[in-house]
């Protein structure tokens, strides 16, 4: 989960302040985001693509300020 | 007949037993209304009251908003009833869509916990039209996201429909800057949903109601609007 790039990010800005005081003048940006790690069941990628999709649009991500992406892999569990 | 006040208390609500002593000073009975509930007992108004419902995982009232009760208060909202959602509330009724926009972390990265100045924007709704346009009121906020956020198109929305309630001002009124805690954008303190019965605010006015607070702004606000709502 990411803000928006229109979204102001003032935690981002702080830590750009923070890398360039260590030396890093050649950041840019930085943008703070949420990671989530998910286990879940599912009978294939496809149903699972479409209901970790669902979970984001739903609960995890909230689509006025912030955008999601996901990966899946199979634990084999 | 004494007004009923529904004050919903999820787990880390904080401010439900102020919002209490507020209602009682207006002259109401207040009803508390634990989340796992699922009616509102016939009360005439419900307040989302300030604090940390649900830890604000994830996102701040991200969990609350599916909170059996909440089904209850959409339902009370949707048929015109008043709610007022304080600091947490409002951003619980945000995240139920009960209201446009969202909340973000203040500009500053900062708690922030001090007086403000409010512009009442508009005088209508049965918790605003009790007030008049113009008027300013000074109550404190405390809140570390209270940094009002909706996307230009909404924000042009929201000002052509008179959905902005409240604004962050200077003691006479003025908007700069300087009186805006948070970044919030258009110094937005408090909207309210397009048939303005919904309002959200930041500020609490349940914490001035009494002079020894240092304002009793916040009385007038719920003495204005129980004025409105009529003999029960």
């Amino acid at each position: 989960m990411t803000l928006k790039p229109v979204v102001n990010d003032p935690q981002g800005l702080a830590v750009t302040q923070g890398l360039h005081a260590l030396g890093y003048p050649e950041v840019l940006g930085t943008r703070v985001g949420k990671h989530i790690q998910l286990t879940l069941v599912a009978r294939d990628q496809q149903s699972a693509h479409a209901r970790v999709e669902e979970m984001c649009r739903r609960l995890l991500c909230n689509g006025v300020i912030e955008d999601f992406h996901f990966q899946l892999s199979e634990t084999g569990a | 007949m004494t007004w009923r006040c529904g004050i919903a208390v999820f787990p880390g609500t904080w401010s439900e037993r102020d919002c209490a002593h507020w209602v009682e000073l207006a002259g109401g009975a207040p009803v508390m209304l634990w989340h796992a509930e699922r009616e509102l007992k016939g009360v005439d108004l419900v307040i989302l009251p300030g604090g940390f419902a649900h830890g604000d995982y994830l996102r701040t009232g991200a969990i609350a908003r599916f909170a059996p009760l909440m089904a209850a208060v959409r339902d009370h909202a949707l048929a015109g009833g008043p709610v007022l959602g304080i600091c947490n509330g409002f951003q619980i009724l945000c995240e139920a869509q009960l209201l446009p926009g969202a909340l973000l972390r203040n500009s500053s990265l900062q708690f922030r916990c001090q007086p403000t100045h409010l512009r009442v924007e508009v005088s209508r709704g049965p918790l605003l039209s009790g007030l008049e346009a113009g008027e300013v009121l000074q109550m404190p906020i405390s809140h570390g996201e209270g940094r009002y956020y909706a996307p230009p198109e909404q924000l042009r929305e929201l000002e052509a429909e008179g959905q902005v309630a409240l604004r962050y001002c200077g003691p006479s009124g003025e908007l700069d800057d300087r009186h805006n805690p948070n970044g919030s954008l258009l110094h937005i303190a408090g909207v309210m949903n397009r048939e303005g019965n919904v309002l959200g605010m930041m500020p609490h006015p349940e914490r001035a109601c009494e002079p020894i607070l240092g304002s009793e702004d916040g009385l007038h606000l719920l003495r204005a609007a129980v004025a409105v709502l009529g003999p029960r």
